[in-house]
């Protein structure tokens, strides 16, 4: 035995509809002591299936139908105890500690967070009530919950995603385990607390000599914080290579498109991402060869006819599952590199303001009692000033909370603003009735978030896209409704035919063009893409990017994109507004945002964001930013953010800094800079 | 050959027909056998009610006291009641009682509900307030006791009691109708359509309702046999359907008694009621499937 935890073959496979489904397809990694994995891929790739395979977890209708998982000091071959067996009880949570996705649900509402603990500690290690409880104390200090002591008798509901999050760590490495999986564990939370969280994970692995698995879909994470990595697609590892190798000297052509289709912090203005065509396959339709074949553009006819390629030594600790020899991947590289690729879209911006917002406030009421009395405010945006110009993006970054979505719903006037101008090609919209606001609907237009979610299962795809030209009697007869539509459909890259489809028998990126589709219907001079990718796979969302570039060139929308992975922001935009609980910190030009952040929000948001480049990484300082981002119901007194600034004065405390010009439109409101 | 071709291109942006709509609908349908075989039963039960003068094989209201209490024989299918009744004869007819009163009532509960659910959910504020304390209000009351008061101000007959049966079990319908609403409201797609400048009928009709109405059907099936056999319950005190004539739910209640001598008098009406309910389950699941286009391709 070499390693920590060996396994080996792992195929593991659902029943749907009596059929077997594989969704994982023969998966190998091992694992040291202390060292910190990152097993990455898309949804659906098996990575989250194969930790729970590991750990016996899967639920039916799965099974886990052959493998090997040999963990150091046991004997036998972990798969072959019962699943509910003691020794896999006392292996689960002892040995191999958890952390899952949801903060909000994983942990037991009607039992203090300490007794939940104090339980783990008292299963797993030999130790009385007394014992167990001052470890629990030291573990929610070691994971830097404040008050430690006090906390313990606290409930999960009063603590924020963040601190449960730092909750379930503490539980985890309560039993002083050999392995930490966390599994997608700060998907959930904002960029600067999942950096700290990250960060702390790493101490204490490092500390505590524990290995970690992180298992995530975000190339940025695995960046920063693992030492090796695994490359999962379609149910089977792909490759699997050192970091400074996957990201530098990757071989596999996933692996390769993969990095191609991201944007990254520092590319040039005019990048163009190159997204990877077609899905990810069906698992119940997986092809016997390699699954990435139809997708690759290294393919050679040959690997359609070859079974599925394992994984094959390629470079020291280096393993790629490719039947394309070096030769032919490097020959092909260079064929691609010089294949004339679609130049950026050209855009057009207009000295024109389509959408001027002048220190817009929204407030709502906290009513109480059967006679709904006022007892308090939630300020959910204050002073909120921007103009938007024809043709231009306007990216919208900052945490959760912070009123991105108000401010959009506001513009939209799906919420009226207490106070403040939204003036829209120069006519105030902010305080107009239903009826008056009618004839100004149609202008602005909305992509959601959620594809699932933002589409009406009942009606076809057609009658969706349709509809706005209905309400808007645009199209004078049927053929010409029809006609709209299918133009409308192929602007998108939808296949007309589809249009009697359902929103469910498409898949997520096809639905979302679907919604842009819908945007676009009622000819819109804004659309506010309320994260209109962040639901979508890292593959998908290239081509969405792309996608709405293209459709600014050609019919000079105007974009407010909202969103909180940064470095698409700043791929999309012009330039870019950051919001801190309610408040604009700052706006400025995408490229100088960037390259020089004024107001110290901005240059800690930028710093916390994990980018999939491992170079950068390195240059960079650990966390700059300590707290988190306060309950919009409490809102520090002065500066929103002098809490959590290194560089608040008394000054900050006080007074609320006001949005200055600082030359070249670039906009902070700090008091540094006045 | 261009022509066909142009005709089909035609027909292909118009959609699909309404016909083909409904073809398409019914094959879904009826694609499961045991909605086949409940809808055929359901056809029977009907067919059975209107032609009942030509099925039944004796008067149902005919004495024979001589006959009392005859069990199953070739004379009497299911044997005869107290009064020397043939109940086979009685079941016959007492379809046309019970599926009235049990459809009619169900059907108005669901209708008033539902609407009033509706506004309630989706105007809130005080549309929400008052018609939720109406609603409560009605809860409040035990349903018999309504029922009854309701019964002695407008006075019995079919339709009269089809229509308090109605009144005093729409309160489900506000409940769930609201709930519903509330949380289809709030989804994306509603916004969107809001945004799209969709006038708040239109928003409520054609976004909010068709979203909502998947437990409306489940709860309407299921209530069917329970209005049954409250309209027995009303007719038993004597506010009902008067003495003579038969409905499922009078059979029921009257054979009770003579389990012993005649068990066909209670249990063969009891038999039928829930039959109709497990063929309208049957069936109503099987319409909200197939209305459901989440669930197209998988039936």
């Amino acid at each position: 035995m070499k390693h920590l935890l060996e396994v080996n073959g792992i195929h593991t496979c659902f029943m749907m509809d009596g059929k077997k489904v594989r969704a994982v397809d023969g998966v190998s990694f091992h694992l040291d002591r202390g060292e910190i994995v990152g097993v990455v891929g898309e949804s659906g790739s098996g990575k989250s299936v194969t930790m729970m395979s590991v750990l016996q977890l899967v639920g039916a209708p799965g099974f886990v139908e052959s493998g090997t998982v040999y963990l150091d000091g046991e004997e036998k071959n972990l798969l072959e105890y019962d699943g509910n067996s003691e020794k896999m009880r006392s292996v689960r949570g002892g040995r191999i500690g958890m952390i899952f996705q949801e903060p909000m649900t994983s942990l037991n509402p009607v039992l203090t967070i300490g007794y939940q603990i104090q339980e783990n500690i008292m299963k797993h290690l030999d130790m009385d009530r007394q014992q167990a409880k001052e470890r629990t104390i030291e573990m929610l200090r070691m994971v830097k919950i404040p008050d430690a002591e006090q906390r313990f008798d606290y409930y999960p509901q009063q603590f924020s995603g963040g601190m449960r999050q730092r909750i379930m760590i503490a539980m985890a490495m309560s039993a002083k385990p050999d392995i930490l999986i966390a599994d997608e564990a700060t998907t959930a939370l904002d960029v600067t607390t999942q950096a700290q969280l990250l960060e702390m994970i790493r101490s204490i692995a490092k500390e505590t000599n524990t290995a970690v698995i992180l298992v995530t879909h975000n190339l940025g994470i695995v960046a920063r914080f693992a030492e090796r990595i695994y490359v999962m697609y379609s149910g089977s590892v792909v490759e699997t290579a050192g970091t400074r190798d996957i990201f530098k000297h990757s071989e596999h052509p996933y692996t390769r498109s993969l990095l191609r289709a991201i944007p990254r912090l520092d590319d040039p203005r005019d990048r163009i991402l190159i997204p990877i065509e077609g899905l990810p396959p069906n698992p119940a339709l997986r092809p016997d060869y390699c699954p990435f074949y139809d997708r690759c553009e290294y393919r050679k006819p040959e690997c359609a006819k070859r079974n599925k390629p394992e994984l094959e030594k390629v470079g020291e600790e280096h393993y790629s599952a490719c039947w394309l020899t070096r030769e032919e991947l490097r020959q092909k590289e260079i064929e691609i590199q010089n294949t004339p690729r679609k130049a950026a879209p050209q855009k057009n911006i207009g000295s024109e303001k389509v959408l001027e917002v002048k220190n817009v406030r929204k407030y709502f009421p906290v009513l109480k009692g059967i006679m709904k009395r006022k007892i308090g405010e939630v300020k959910a945006i204050e002073e909120i000033t921007f103009d938007l110009h024809k043709g231009e993006t306007m990216g919208i970054v900052g945490e959760s909370g912070c009123g991105k979505t108000t401010m959009a719903r506001c513009i939209m006037r799906v919420y009226r603003p207490e106070e403040g101008e939204i003036k829209f090609s120069g006519v105030d919209i902010a305080q107009m009735k239903d009826k008056e606001l009618q004839p100004y609907r149609s202008r602005i237009a909305m992509i959601f978030q959620d594809p699932f979610s933002s589409l009406d299962p009942r009606q076809t795809a057609g009658s969706i896209v349709a509809e706005s030209l209905l309400i808007n009697k645009s199209c004078k007869t049927k053929e010409e409704l029809n006609r709209r539509v299918d133009e409308l459909f192929t602007l998108v890259g939808l296949d007309p035919g589809l249009k009697d489809r359902v929103p469910h028998e498409f898949s997520g990126g096809q639905r979302q063009r679907l919604g842009i589709a819908r945007a676009l219907s009622s000819d819109p001079d804004v659309i506010i893409c309320d994260e209109p990718i962040s639901a979508l796979d890292v593959s998908i969302q290239a081509q969405i990017i792309n996608l709405l570039e293209e459709l600014q060139a050609k019919l000079g929308v105007s974009y407010l994109f909202i969103a909180h992975d940064l470095a698409v922001v700043k791929h999309i935009s012009d330039r870019v507004l950051v919001m801190y609980l309610g408040r604009v910190v700052e706006i400025a030009d995408a490229q100088q945002l960037y390259a020089n952040p004024m107001h110290p929000y901005t240059e800690a948001l930028l710093a916390a964001v994990p980018e999939a480049d491992p170079d950068v990484e390195e240059g960079k300082a650990a966390v700059p930013i300590s707290g988190e981002v306060p309950s919009i119901l409490n809102r520090p007194q002065g500066c929103p953010f002098h809490d959590r600034c290194s560089k608040a004065s008394e000054r900050c405390r006080k007074e609320v800094p006001k949005l200055m010009d600082k030359g070249d439109g670039h906009m902070v409101a700090c008091f540094l800079y006045q | 050959m261009e022509k066909e071709n142009t005709v089909v291109q035609e027909r292909k942006e118009a959609g699909y027909s309404r016909r083909e709509k409904a073809v398409k609908f019914f094959r879904v349908l009826f694609k499961r056998k045991l909605v086949l075989i409940s809808a055929v039963g359901l056809v029977l039960i009907v067919l059975m009610a209107i032609f009942a003068p030509l099925v039944a094989p004796y008067d149902p209201n005919v004495q024979s006291l001589m006959d009392a209490l005859k069990t199953p024989s070739s004379q009497y299918l299911l044997g005869t009641d107290n009064y020397g009744r043939d109940i086979l004869s009685r079941i016959i007819y007492g379809a046309r009682v019970s599926l009235i009163v049990g459809v009619l009532a169900v059907g108005i509960a669901c209708a008033i509900g539902t609407f009033f659910g509706m506004l309630a959910g989706f105007f809130g504020g005080i549309v929400d307030d008052v018609i939720n304390r109406i609603s409560e209000a009605i809860r409040s009351i035990p349903q018999i006791v309504l029922a009854m008061a309701l019964c002695a101000v407008f006075g019995g007959g079919i339709i009269n009691l089809s229509i308090i049966l109605g009144i005093s079990n729409m309160a489900v319908y506000i409940r769930m109708m609201r709930g519903q609403v509330l949380s289809i409201k709030e989804t994306d797609y509603v916004m969107a359509a809001k945004l799209q400048g969709n006038k708040s009928l239109r928003l409520m009709f054609k976004h909010v309702l068709p979203n909502c109405i998947s437990p409306i059907i489940v709860q309407m099936t299921l209530q069917v046999g329970q209005t049954i056999l409250s309209e027995a319950g009303l007719s038993f005190l004597g506010l009902g359907i008067s003495a003579p004539t038969a409905s499922w739910g009078s059979i029921v209640s009257d054979g009770r008694v003579y389990l012993m001598q005649n068990p066909f008098f209670a249990l063969a009406p009891g038999v039928c009621i829930a039959l109709l309910v497990i063929f309208l389950n049957t069936v109503g699941d099987g319409v909200r499937d197939a209305l459901d286009p989440r669930m197209r391709g998988r039936l």
